[in-house]
């Protein structure tokens, strides 16, 4: 890192956490963060790069993906096929090669997203028994930072903590287990639904009440016993939820008890489109949309902030923590189906699909990401993503700023669906476009806000210098998708999409302070359960690369 | 990494302990494992198997030149100014091997791979890569071995032979744990051996079924069948497979009774004939049986880091192995780019040989064409591929003198625990030098 003084100078910023809105302003960044620009006038940086008529921003920050870990690499092992259709990722002096398709591998994951004016990603969904292998993965993914969340939600010593009334363990072993994987926020998958799917033949939960045998629990006491636990180790992203019973008919009032049974505490519900369906009984004709009976609830619930899990049309390959929920893929697709149960934690599933167009049901998971983002009023709440691979790509995401700032496109892209939407969604009614400024909070300013990274997602002093120069253009699609610009931590990065300096970039996690008096019990447990010792679980300091500790504090 | 030291209490305080150390020899990649070290010598290991005691006991530092030039002594540097211009001027250069080092070596050879546009194969190619292809036709329903322990109650072994080759595979994971759901242990559990010879784990199996040699797939198409409930024909059933309908039938009741079924297969299957399509046939029948209960299928993995392996190279490259790279960008093709094809058809004109000993177990085309050209060799032991090696280094023996992770046969990554250090360097530090100046050659001839 160098300590010299570099300027970017007379671009229009975006920068909503400090109140700019599309003004001219020049950016001053020393030892990668902005610094205040020198009250000495005769101070000249040693770098200057001109941005006017240019728009810059912070760096984008995808704070829902699968880019990394056990289930990410078995997706890309299974699907050879797609491979060699896709975009080739040559080596060049200074990169690596790789390949594409809607698994990229990690070298590819780092460039592209970069390429694209994003940052920093947070890989969704990992068992800590498998968090050493996306600590190496991420090792190799270069140019952004990066994070995970821990699978915690099917953990049968939380399970059992509940079960026991003990809510001080359950809190002690959370923070043991995120410093343990040296992850970063809780992340709960179909609570309690996958421990059933590995007791049962088809198992699952299909509601908040109901129980999950041999633990005696139910989801709504393990969503509400873990968001009391994350508030009192002031996790700074207190919990992570994929609900019950998603991508089914109906589901929609699964989501709202959801939400309801976090009683005020704060939660994220992730990909709520998958999670927003009306309708019955598995019946197709019946399939409808419900955002904007939770848009309204959520409108007025701010504990709660969401991200969309957009769908967009063509193969991709569907990967989860929700074990059940890759049965029924599979089964409804008739594909290759993985799934791997991990001991005490977790569960996986994955298959490949296909978004059609034509299919009503696609149609309208389509229509309802686009409701959410329009229907959300406060942007700070609602967040962009793909669910990346589950509801497209990542690459997808410029396709979805110019869907959300041209209302004449989106409605000329509306004529190509499936005609039944109009009548089981209200995406046609909604005429809002969103501004460059929203645009910039649910890319960046708001995911950093949600995840509580003081450091990112704004340009203000003290920020991280991730600085991504746009040049505009009516196509924001155009705009987006290839930027002039990306500086990551005060280093030219990427220059219309070449990858200039692949810079390694950081791993993000906490370490919040617990009772240590549990991991005798956590030992004892460990020793009697689980398949390797106690000694050998923890990912160590010494263990880890470039990384950063974020502080768990109000 | 850390290296878990505890000085003992025990009377000879020159006796280091390190707890809960990791056995690398096998698929099981025990890490409960109580090393004994006296200077550079394991003297106790406490919990291994027969096959771990040999290799913590057997491992003697080897006070060969840490590196040879066609024979003669050589500098680490200059080894690898001379590895580096062989594989840099080669025109199909491959690498292969990578099964028994750590995951930190592996990274390194597979971006050397990269830079040199050449060929990436692991040993993969000639035990389980024929279940890595059925994996990609029809995928996998599997879990980590800390389930099994704790819920599978009907455990069948295919086509491998754990008592010689995983010797606590049965302790440890399958057979014997007391578990969550199986307080009994192993009268709660029923095992089944199929295989085409009675091998010593039959006498760990509670039903034996022997099938004739090459019958597999016929066998376990019978097994698909009467999951479905179709009828068939007795007699032609048992002259095909060698066993009865009627024990194939109670088989299968016995597979839908079970809570948690597992099968677990070995090479027994993969390297004969059908190959892949025996892989596919598990895959599938497992997969069919989760319409009546909870079922799961496992190979068997046998060498310590032959599954980090197949991680690495998937996630650099997108393909598990077989991967050519010479295009600029990753291909695959098993058959094409595997390293017994590459080298018996004369293909590869430079090789780079690393854990692993060709010169021992290919066929006589292969050998003689890598006998033949110029090639590297990393080995902590001589053998008679590095005694053919035009470069050979003599390396550290990964989680006995080096730190570093592997993965096990369920890909849970696990961290080594050293006992003593080695005057060699690790294969690691080799290979990294070795992609620094790699990197400079082939920088070199772009701008040139």
């Amino acid at each position: 890192m160098t300590s010299s003084l570099f300027k970017i100078a007379g671009g229009t910023v975006y920068d909503p956490t400090n109140g700019v809105d599309g003004q001219v302003r020049d950016l001053w960044i020393a030892d990668g963060r902005i610094v205040a620009a020198p009250t000495d006038p005769t101070v000249r940086p040693e770098r200057t790069l001109d941005a006017s008529g240019m728009v810059v921003m912070p760096g984008g920050i995808d704070m829902h993906c699968h880019i990394a870990g056990p289930k990410v690499n078995v997706a890309r092992k299974m699907r050879p096929e797609e491979k060699r259709v896709a975009e080739k990722v040559m080596r060049t002096a200074t990169t690596h090669s790789g390949t594409m398709g809607s698994v990229p591998s990690t070298f590819a994951t780092g460039y592209k997203y970069a390429g694209m004016g994003y940052t920093t990603a947070f890989d969704a969904a990992i068992p800590p028994l498998a968090a050493r292998h996306v600590h190496e993965e991420f090792d190799d993914t270069p140019c952004i930072d990066k994070g995970f969340y821990v699978l915690v939600g099917n953990n049968h010593y939380i399970m059992r903590a509940i079960q026991e009334q003990e809510p001080e363990r359950l809190k002690a072993f959370l923070g043991w287990l995120l410093s343990a994987a040296k992850g970063y926020a809780p992340k709960i998958v179909n609570p309690g639904g996958v421990e059933v799917w590995k007791q049962h033949q088809g198992g699952n939960v299909h509601s908040l009440d109901s129980v999950v045998e041999h633990f005696d629990v139910t989801p709504r006491q393990i969503i509400r016993g873990i968001a009391l636990a994350a508030e009192e180790l002031k996790l700074p992203h207190r919990m992570h939820i994929h609900a019950n019973n998603l991508g089914l008919p109906g589901n929609w009032t699964t989501t709202l008890e959801t939400m309801k049974a976090l009683e005020g505490h704060g939660g994220h519900l992730t990909h709520i489109q998958f999670h927003s369906y009306g309708g019955g009984d598995g019946d197709e004709d019946t399939f409808n949309s419900k955002a904007r009976e939770l848009a309204e609830y959520v409108n007025s619930h701010p504990n709660i902030t969401i991200d969309v899990g957009q769908v967009m049309f063509g193969k991709t390959t569907s990967m989860t923590g929700d074990g059940p929920l890759g049965y029924y893929l599979s089964n409804v697709y008739k594909s290759k189906w993985f799934s791997s149960d991990t001991e005490m934690e977790a569960g996986c599933g994955i298959a490949p699909i296909e978004y059609k167009n034509k299919s009503l049901i696609h149609s309208l998971q389509w229509a309802i990401g686009l409701e959410w983002y329009l229907m959300v009023e406060d942007p700070w709440r609602v967040v962009m993503s793909t669910d990346h691979p589950n509801g497209g790509s990542f690459m997808a995401y410029p396709q979805i700023v110019r869907l959300l700032m041209d209302r004449t496109w989106r409605n000329d892209v509306l004529k190509t669906v499936n005609p039944l939407v109009l009548e089981r969604s209200s995406l046609g009614d909604l005429d809002r476009e969103y501004t460059l400024n929203e645009i910039c909070i649910i890319t960046r300013a708001g995911p950093a806000k949600i995840l509580g990274l003081k450091h990112k997602g704004h340009l203000g002093v003290g920020a991280d210098a991730d600085i991504t120069i746009y040049t505009p253009h009516d196509n924001k699609e155009v705009m987006f998708e290839l930027p002039r610009y990306v500086i990551k931590a005060g280093q030219m990065i990427v220059e219309l999409g070449e990858i200039r300096d692949p810079v390694r970039g950081k791993t993000l996690h906490v370490s919040p302070d617990y009772d240590h008096g549990v991991e005798a019990d956590i030992a004892d447990w460990f020793e009697k359960y689980y398949s390797i010792r106690f000694r050998n679980y923890p990912v160590t300091e010494d263990y880890m690369h470039e990384h950063e500790t974020i502080a768990c504090e109000e | 990494m850390s290296i878990a030291t505890k000085k003992n209490t025990a009377p000879d305080p020159s006796l280091k302990i390190v707890q809960d150390a990791t056995c690398t020899f096998c698929g099981c990649v025990c890490d409960d494992i109580d090393l004994s070290v006296k200077d550079d010598h394991i003297v106790e290991a406490k919990r291994a198997c027969v096959l771990g005691k040999s290799w913590f006991f057997n491992h003697h530092t080897d006070t060969r030149p840490n590196c040879l030039i066609s024979g003669q002594p050589a500098t680490i540097a200059d080894g690898v100014e001379r590895a580096a211009q062989i594989l840099a001027g080669a025109k199909y250069p491959i690498i292969y091997g990578l099964s028994d080092t750590t995951c930190e070596a592996q990274r390194v050879a597979v971006g050397i791979g990269d830079w040199i546009g050449g060929n990436v194969d692991t040993t993969t190619s000639v035990c389980h890569g024929p279940s890595g292809m059925a994996f990609q036709g029809v995928g996998e329903v599997t879990c980590s071995l800390g389930e099994i322990a704790n819920r599978g109650d009907l455990i069948i072994f295919w086509g491998s032979n754990p008592a010689e080759s995983h010797p606590r595979h049965f302790t440890k994971y399958s057979l014997m744990p007391k578990g969550m759901f199986l307080p009994n242990g192993r009268k709660d559990r029923t095992c089944v051996l199929v295989d085409v010879r009675k091998t010593k784990s039959a006498k760990a199996a509670d039903i034996f079924l022997q099938i004739k040699p090459r019958k597999d797939f016929e066998a376990l198409w019978v097994l698909r069948a009467l999951a479905q409930g179709l009828e068939l024909d007795a007699a032609s059933i048992e002259d095909e497979t060698g066993v009865p309908l009627s024990a194939w039938q109670d088989l299968m009741d016995r597979m839908k009774r079970a809570k948690f079924g597992v099968i677990l297969f070995g090479m027994g299957l993969t390297m004969t004939r059908g190959k892949h399509l025996n892989s596919e046939a598990v895959l599938a029948l497992v997969r069919d049986m989760n319409a009546y209960t909870r079922f799961v299928a496992k190979p068997m993995r046998g060498h310590g880091n032959v599954t980090g392996a197949d991680n690495v190279v998937s996630w650099q490259t997108g393909y598990p192995f077989g991967v050519n790279l010479s295009r600029g960008y990753p291909r695959f093709n098993p058959g094409e780019y595997t390293t017994a094809d590459t080298l018996a058809r004369g293909e590869a004109d430079a090789a780079m040989i690393i854990a692993s000993d060709p010169m021992a177990n290919f066929s006589q085309a292969a050998r003689t064409r890598l006998a033949a050209i110029p090639y590297i060799a990393l080995d902590p032991k001589e053998t008679p591929t590095t005694r053919a090696a035009t470069v050979a280094f003599t390396t550290a023996t990964y989680g006995i003198n080096t730190p570093g992770t592997v993965y096990r046969m369920d890909d849970v990554p696990i961290p080594l625990r050293p006992a003593f250090d080695s005057p060699h360097p690790s294969d690691f530090e080799v290979l990294s030098q070795l992609e620094r100046r790699v990197k400079q050659l082939k920088a070199a001839v772009r701008i040139g």
